[in-house]
């Protein structure tokens, strides 16, 4: 237990000599709060690095998190258990809406954003959004790409929703899954300091692909240095915003290990930007050419043989 | 039905009077979706039966006459009822879940109702594309479209936006604006053979 010095308070000078007598009584030690929950990011004064702290978020997070531990009291089959995943106000949605599209290094967005209070509407919605955004988008980009083309009929293609509604939302539920699952298992084999909930995961994933709103918005310009740059940029923001957030949650492991999983987190992002890239966005530019120019060899080549 | 005080159960007397009142009912609220006013009717006496035929007529309209509609790309009649009917549902548990205090069938009669106007717009898409095709032709229906979007949009809202907190009111309308954006994109989209 806890040694004789540490409670030496000068009120209390009974306590020293009890403890003496029976140094198997327990004590409460009210002065570190650092010890307790199992989401508890670490007493900053165990570790000696300071941007601990930053990534970490400031000493108010331990209440919160407290706190959070009381809040989802309600058992899961009523509503209002589900309520609570959406506990937040307009601000504070765009509030992290703006975090996810500037990621400012050394700044977690989940210490700094969700802060325990993670909901389902931000990433629910944004998924919603992105899956008509490229559907539409797409849509629109290939009826703009192949305006002149005689044997073009328009069609609205209204297949391509679903199937971009099953690879946004398989992407935003899936892959945070996978990932929990995964740091839950190196969490039992290496002692982390930071460990995320499920929810944050998915939060962070679903905030994460806010960016590709505007990005496929701006695919419809049927020019291909621009989509990869517009790639690139998208890439870059959701890309940094997921490896300064899981980081620290791996930072404590294995060297390989750790690196394997944020590779494979930007990497499967990349997958899944370019993949609708090239299945909803036709390539501009490479229909038009093969009809302009075969007609005319075409015709000189049948004016020659007659 | 919302108001029961007579009920039907007596097999021998089948009066029409039910029926004209109910359709009566149904007209009332497409008046006052037309001309949106800050009145409880639409919530107090809600009903799905103007949503369906809405929702059907809406569905009906955006067939094609081709035999290979399949390949055409358009939604089918089943995928119109699915997004129609599931959007609504999604917004109005959406709206409880923000801590809204509606009730589940006023949320979902509200937004049917408030689809009366693109079911005009889409009316007069049809009759529009039986004129020459060509750029004037698509200027029209998207003003068109895009009038009874806005419509539609501020019908709903005039009756939602006060069963909301006013620290999440715009997370409780936005849903309502992407619902009826896709439906006004589907409308806007429709060609004929």
């Amino acid at each position: 237990m806890a040694a004789v010095d540490d409670l030496q308070f000068e009120e209390f000078g009974n306590a020293a000599t009890s403890l003496t007598a029976n140094p198997d009584a327990t004590t409460v030690n009210i002065e570190d709060p650092g010890e307790t929950p199992k989401h508890q990011p670490g007493s900053p004064r165990g570790s000696g690095r300071e941007e601990d702290d930053e990534l970490l978020g400031n000493d108010d997070s331990d209440k919160t998190e407290l706190l959070a531990g009381q809040k989802k009291s309600s058992p899961f089959w009523t509503f209002e258990y589900y309520q609570t995943f959406f506990d937040v106000d307009t601000y504070q949605v765009f509030d992290r809406i703006k975090g996810s599209l500037l990621p400012i290094p050394g700044k977690n967005f989940v210490r700094l954003y969700i802060r325990s209070n993670p909901d389902l509407y931000g990433p629910f919605w944004i998924c919603a959004t992105l899956v008509f955004a490229i559907a539409i988008s797409g849509n629109l980009s290939n009826f703009l790409i192949h305006l002149g083309e005689k044997t073009y009929h328009y069609v609205p293609e209204f297949r391509k929703v679903s199937i971009a509604a099953t690879i946004i939302y398989a992407y935003a539920w899936l892959v945070p899954l996978a990932l929990w699952g995964f740091l839950m298992w190196r969490n039992s084999k290496v002692m982390n300091i930071v460990s995320y909930s499920f929810l944050e995961i998915v939060c962070v994933y679903g905030y994460s692909l806010f960016i590709y709103i505007p990005t496929a918005i701006l695919w419809i310009i049927p020019q291909k240095a621009v989509r990869w740059i517009l790639v690139m940029i998208a890439l870059g923001i959701s890309g940094s915003l997921l490896t300064m957030t899981f980081w620290p949650a791996v930072r404590e492991d294995n060297r390989r290990v750790a690196l394997a999983t944020i590779v494979t987190i930007v990497l499967l992002h990349m997958l899944l930007s370019v993949g609708c890239l090239a299945y909803f966005f036709d390539a501009p530019e490479m229909d038009h050419l093969p009809t302009t120019t075969a007609t005319p060899n075409q015709t000189v080549a049948a004016a020659k043989s007659s | 039905m919302a108001e029961a005080e007579e009920s039907p159960g007596d097999p021998g007397t089948a009066s029409p009077r039910p029926l004209m009142r109910d359709l009566k009912a149904v007209g009332k609220k497409f008046m006052h979706v037309l001309y949106p006013r800050k009145s409880n009717t639409l919530l107090r006496d809600w009903d799905l039966w103007g949503p369906l035929i809405l929702c059907v007529t809406l569905a009906l309209m955006l067939q094609r006459d081709s035999a290979d509609s399949e390949k055409d790309g358009g939604p089918q009649f089943a995928e119109v009822f699915v997004i129609v009917w599931f959007g609504a549902v999604t917004i109005t548990l959406n709206s409880k879940l923000l801590g809204g205090n509606i009730s589940f069938f006023q949320s979902l009669c509200v937004l049917g109702y408030c689809i009366l106007p693109l079911t005009v717009a889409m009316l007069i898409c049809r009759l529009v594309l039986l004129a020459d095709p060509g750029p004037v032709n698509f200027m029209v229906r998207l003003f068109v479209v895009i009038v009874m979007f806005a419509w539609s949009i501020v019908a709903s809202t005039a009756f939602l936006a006060d069963s909301q907190p006013p620290n999440r009111r715009a997370l409780a309308v936005y849903p309502v604006f992407l619902f009826y954006f896709v439906i006004s994109w589907m409308i806007l989209t429709f060609t004929p053979q």
